[in-house]
């Protein structure tokens, strides 16, 4: 009885052992972002029924994944943040961002009737201060003339978990108001000055459904899927903007620097939404550490380049809004940049 | 007589040994958690030498700023746990007295036991949605009647759904302990005279006083320690709490929603340093129920 108990206790071990040994050059591993994981998710099961390799990516958060890159315990990194420059000198080495598809985050809410509501960016700001405290304020009933805002209390809902998401929010609130900037500023987790927190683009979605006279920032994704109404916000032209694939795509279409590490937040686009931003994959340019193979670093830039070139397709329909021209056409030269020992790994 | 003295000091070694290797488990308990306490201590030690003592003062949580204290997150676990702790009580001892001395055998007996019971093991997560799909609104109801803001979320909820998670943990030891007292002592009771409800006051309750209160303490410290269900309705919101309805946040709590996504160094050693603070804190109130236990049993 020992015995037999010894011998399946060595199998089991080798077997673990033996699988590591056999799908290490087959296997990718990457961690971050949670925005993006629908279609990362959707893109990985693609590319392996195609290819065979697979790709285990954690959604742990833009932070989590940043920290894994730099600590070298993944392949690639997603992030919807840019990289801080503390980080990038940490890691040791230049960290490329490949973005791999761009998001809205809309405003929405709850109010008896879901009217259409427009928003511009000083009232959102000044919500979120927790300067306008009631929907019935005269500067929002001056920009929605047709509807009649009730006398409720707004209750501001935010992340409580650090994001990305909370991130491109930020981002575009330090941009367009200098009190948003000095009281709390931008980063994946922030000192809110009002409102309560939930977890994920799930949590805050399901308090503002629970609670009237609430308003929150989801990704466009999440509002679409659970029917909650969200705002037009004026953008920097001028135009209110509804949040669509189209507006997002179109935000993206501006000047683009060739490191791709370019916030789309406030776009100059005239049909642009204002609040988009790329989600990235954050891989070392120098793919030679950690005793890495040349194999494995050609596995990870294939499948970089399948991901911003055929699995673009998968975008659409998970309400993903794909790369412009011009931003492929960058980020084809990013990906030809990335170098095992010096020599390029594609053509 | 040669071979009686072999075996004997056969017997006295295999018992030596066994008896070495049941101390070697309880050794390698403590010593696992002083590696914990030890690694909690390194792991945040940048934030005790930038903060120092302020850090149980400061009432700020600014990521963007690294600036760090953790009075609202502390002010927070200690008022949902008490809270809860008392909520609990109310409905346990009841139930752990009609189990142990009401109703004791018989299949509705052990079907309400099981039930108790089941309550444990009904995953946090599901406690979390509970709270917030069901509780929240009844809450908001509540809230709308007193003229309090209709948030739904915050230490109430986040209390009433901690109380319904600790009450089988309290229950179920009251429950066996009451079940223990020895029956002479009862019936001893009753021939004086005693009526039921003098019995349960004066003999049962004070003779199974010790057992009854380390049930409230292992509830006390599931309640300190319950992360996911207080993440969802507790309204996560990094400031002192004003008044019972108002949101807040504990520390179990804001490590999990913040852990995965600290990137500097400081940010993340303040998030340890709260774990050591959870830690420290847990210690403390099982040391203080150890210590009331210890003094009743004294006094008995």
């Amino acid at each position: 009885m020992q015995k037999t108990f010894k011998i399946i206790t060595i199998l089991f071990i080798l077997l673990g052992f033996g699988q590591i040994g056999l799908t290490a050059e087959k296997e990718l591993l990457g961690a971050g972002a949670t925005f993006p994981y629908p279609l990362y998710s959707k893109m990985f099961d693609v590319y392996q029924k195609e290819f065979g390799v697979k790709v285990n990516y954690q959604a742990i958060g833009s932070g989590g994944g940043i920290r894994q890159l730099i600590n070298k315990t993944v392949d690639f990194g997603g992030s919807d943040a840019i990289m801080s420059e503390k980080d990038q000198a940490e890691a040791g080495g230049p960290i490329l961002h490949i973005p791999i598809c761009a998001g809205a985050v809309v405003i929405t809410y709850n109010l008896p009737g879901s009217p259409q509501l427009k928003f511009t960016p000083d009232i959102i700001g000044d919500i979120f201060l927790g300067k306008i405290k009631k929907w019935n304020d005269r500067r929002l009933q001056e920009i929605n003339p047709g509807t009649n805002l009730p006398d409720m209390n707004i209750t501001v809902v935010h992340r409580s978990d650090g994001s990305g998401t909370t991130f491109i929010f930020s981002d575009y609130l330090s941009k367009v108001s200098n009190e948003w900037r000095g009281q709390v500023g931008k980063g994946t987790s922030l000192k809110w000055p009002t409102g309560i927190g939930g977890k994920g683009n799930p949590g805050v979605a399901g308090l503002v459904q629970q609670t009237p006279g609430s308003i929150g920032y989801v990704e466009l994704i999440y509002a679409l899927q659970n029917k909650m109404p969200y705002g037009m916000v004026k953008n920097k032209k001028g135009n209110y903007i509804q949040a669509n694939l189209k507006s997002t795509t179109l935000a993206a279409n501006t000047a683009l620097p060739d490191d791709m590490k370019v916030s789309l937040t406030d776009t100059d686009s005239p049909d642009g939404y204002p609040i988009s931003g790329f989600t990235w994959l954050l891989v070392f340019q120098e793919q030679d550490y950690a005793r890495k193979s040349k194999e494995k670093a050609k596995e990870l830039v294939k499948l970089l380049w399948w991901m911003t070139h055929e699995g673009q397709v998968h975008a659409e329909p998970l309400h993903y809004a794909p790369l412009s021209p011009k931003a492929a056409e960058k980020t084809e030269k990013l990906i030809k940049s990335i170098s095992y020992k010096g020599s390029s790994l594609i053509q | 007589m040669n071979m009686q003295a072999e075996h004997f000091s056969k017997v006295a070694n295999s018992e030596n040994f066994f008896r070495k290797l049941l101390s070697l488990a309880g050794v390698f308990i403590i010593v696992i958690l002083l590696a914990i306490l030890f690694t909690l201590f390194i792991s945040s030690f940048p934030a005790i030498r930038t903060f120092g003592i302020y850090f149980f003062s400061g009432s700020t949580w600014d990521p963007v700023r690294s600036e760090f204290g953790a009075l609202p997150f502390l002010m927070g676990t200690l008022a949902t746990s008490l809270l809860a702790l008392a909520i609990s009580i109310i409905f346990s001892l009841p139930i752990s007295i009609f189990l142990g001395e009401y109703f004791t055998q018989g299949g509705k007996a052990t079907f309400i036991k099981s039930m108790i019971e089941l309550l444990a093991g009904v995953p946090s997560v599901i406690y979390g949605f509970w709270g917030l799909f069901v509780m929240a609104p009844l809450v908001r109801k509540l809230e709308l009647s007193l003229g309090v803001a209709p948030l739904g979320v915050g230490i109430f909820t986040a209390s009433l759904i901690l109380a319904i998670m600790i009450i089988p943990y309290s229950a179920s030891l009251a429950r066996e302990v009451i079940s223990l007292v020895p029956a002479d002592l009862k019936e001893a009771a009753y021939s004086l005279g005693a009526t039921r409800l003098e019995v349960i006051q004066k003999v049962i309750l004070p003779y199974a006083k010790s057992g009854i209160i380390a049930g409230i303490l292992l509830s006390l410290g599931r309640a300190l320690g319950e992360t996911m269900a207080v993440t969802m309705v507790i309204g996560n919101r990094n400031s002192i709490p004003n008044s019972i309805f108002s949101p807040a946040n504990t520390l179990a709590s804001i490590i999990a929603n913040e852990f995965t996504e600290a990137t500097d160094s400081i940010y993340l050693a303040s998030l340890v340093e709260l774990a050591l603070v959870l830690f420290l804190v847990t210690t403390f109130l099982n040391t203080l129920g150890k210590w009331i236990i210890h003094r009743m049993a004294v006094n008995r």
